[in-house]
């Protein structure tokens, strides 16, 4: 991918999150006291206020719930909102496709992309 | 404790530039100050309550209340982005209902235009505090794209079309025309926004409002002042305000924080939506406006599209009379802040001071509405409803 990514922010909270990026691995938080996961991942359940999060390996599948491809730029890229199997939907980018052949609904599948200089950060290409 | 009736909006200036590089921001937030004061017959010294958003230059209202020598018994900072200012009326009629002041004057100023600043499409810098900024820095979210993917699901679940939102545009340029100070007075068509180049798919420059320097403020008293004072009574009836976000990755981007702010708004006026003769509508982009006027209750979730289509937003052919200033589309979009000007338009409405082509008739029931910072993340809605007396 052409564009320059940002690197991501981390954090105390986070960093679980960033190291098994780097080994390719997708986590995401699930709270042991209400049964659910939640994005963007945080210490504090904001479903029902328990610290009773941990990481979870998703299974990386998802499908698009809405995108743009952003045209104005000297490299187009495309922004969405996935939804995961594994129930919260997050905002990412698409990549590795044809932008106009995307389509609210398509299957994706996780893909990690490096970043300048900090951890890949999780994108989704179609499947 | 309601609002209702118990402050009035009695003075409301927009700043006539649209392009300020030989002025300063405070320098901006001053004159727009004056101006509303003077509009009102009031004075500086008359001013014991100041509100501000993240536009005014340094930390909170303590900058400004310096510049301007103002002598406060009352200030606040409150940042909701463009929805700021409806949200600043509205806690300005709190205090002085509360008796914390007399007179509350409200400041927007900025330099956008001057500054070269990529509002829409570069990513702004975000503090690595903010707790989502690891999972959203990354991926190069821009407002433009931010609300393009609320069009595109909007698009997809209720079959609205580039055509329809095309008409939101089209009727704020109608309107523009007879704005002399409007940065955009020509007339377009359909045609001319679908053709327009693409930004952010699904929207069209021309979806897109314009970037510009300027300003504007308000003056908001209590009613005994009010009725001393010479200019036309615009009493506030009802506001109501939400911060809408992600929640937690459960989330539906075709619906605002509209859907909640307005029955608040509409429960404190004692009104419902077929009672506004007038309604400014923040058009951040032609979406926008769309979705709001659904979640306001002026048209079913889902209708938008058909509602704002054929001219059913232009002044004295649609139903519901919108932006009659050209709205940030075509007239004003200071600071990339827009809901000051909607109060500021609502309030020559109610005065009947808007130009006479776009003036609606007996327009004694009005409504400003906002939204600030991104409807594709989270963001800031407020609500205001004003009634001339």
């Amino acid at each position: 991918m052409a564009r320059k990514i940002t690197p991501p922010a981390v954090n105390p909270e986070t960093k679980p999150f960033w190291d098994a990026a780097r080994e390719g691995r997708f986590l995401v938080p699930f709270c042991s006291a209400c049964s659910k996961a939640h994005w963007y991942p945080r210490a504090i359940c904001p479903f029902c206020t328990s610290d009773k999060v941990e990481w979870r390996q998703a299974s990386g599948k998802g499908t698009i719930y809405t995108f743009s491809v952003m045209q104005r730029v000297k490299e187009p890229y495309a922004i969405a909102h996935v939804t995961l199997a594994e129930g919260p939907t997050m905002l990412t980018n698409i990549v590795d496709c044809d932008f106009d052949k995307l389509r609210i609904g398509q299957a994706v599948a996780v893909i990690f992309q490096e970043t300048e200089g900090g951890p890949p950060v999780p994108m989704f290409k179609p499947t | 404790m309601t609002i209702k009736g118990k402050a009035y909006i009695a003075g409301a200036f927009e700043h006539p530039t649209r392009h300020a590089p030989d002025k300063t921001v405070a320098q901006l937030h001053a004159e727009v100050a004056l101006g509303a004061l003077a509009d009102a017959g009031l004075t500086r010294d008359d001013v014991d309550g100041y509100f501000c958003s993240g536009d005014a230059p340094g930390p909170g209202p303590a900058s400004m209340a310096e510049y301007m020598n103002l002598k406060l018994r009352h200030a606040e900072s409150t940042e909701l982005g463009g929805a700021s200012y409806i949200v600043l009326a509205s806690h300005a009629a709190e205090a002085i209902a509360a008796g914390k002041c007399d007179v509350a004057l409200v400041t927007l100023a900025g330099r956008p235009r001057s500054e070269g600043m990529a509002t829409g499409t570069a990513p702004r810098p975000r503090d690595p505090n903010q707790p989502e900024a690891g999972f959203e820095g990354p991926y190069a979210i821009t407002t433009a794209n931010a609300y393009a993917m609320c069009a595109m699901r909007h698009m997809y679940e209720y079959g609205t079309t580039s055509e329809q939102l095309a008409w939101v545009k089209v009727a704020a340029s109608h309107h523009a025309q007879y704005n002399p100070d409007a940065m955009l007075p020509e007339v377009v068509t359909v045609e001319d926004v679908v053709n327009s180049p693409m930004i952010a798919s699904p929207l069209h420059r021309l979806d897109c409002c314009v970037i510009s320097d300027g300003g504007g403020a308000l003056v908001i008293v209590r009613p005994e002042i009010a009725k001393k004072l010479k200019r036309p009574l615009v009493k506030i009836i009802g506001a109501g305000e939400a911060v809408k976000h992600l929640a937690g990755g459960t989330y539906d981007l075709t619906t605002s924080g509209a859907a909640r702010s307005g029955p608040i708004a509409f429960a404190e006026a004692g009104i419902t939506p077929a009672d506004i003769k007038y309604a400014s509508i923040y058009d951040s982009f032609t979406i926008t406006v769309v979705i709001q006027i659904e979640d306001l209750g002026f048209c079913a979730k889902g209708a938008g599209g058909k509602f704002v289509a054929d001219g059913n937003l232009i002044s004295g052919t649609g139903k519901l009379p919108f932006n009659t200033d050209g709205g940030g589309l075509c007239n004003n979009h200071p600071a990339n802040r827009g809901s000051m000007t909607k109060v500021i338009e609502a309030v020559r409405q109610l005065r009947g001071e808007a130009h006479p082509a776009v003036q609606v008739k007996n327009c004694d029931l009005a409504l400003a509405h906002g939204t600030g910072f991104l409807l594709a993340t989270r963001h800031g809605s407020g609500t205001l409803i004003m009634e001339r007396e």
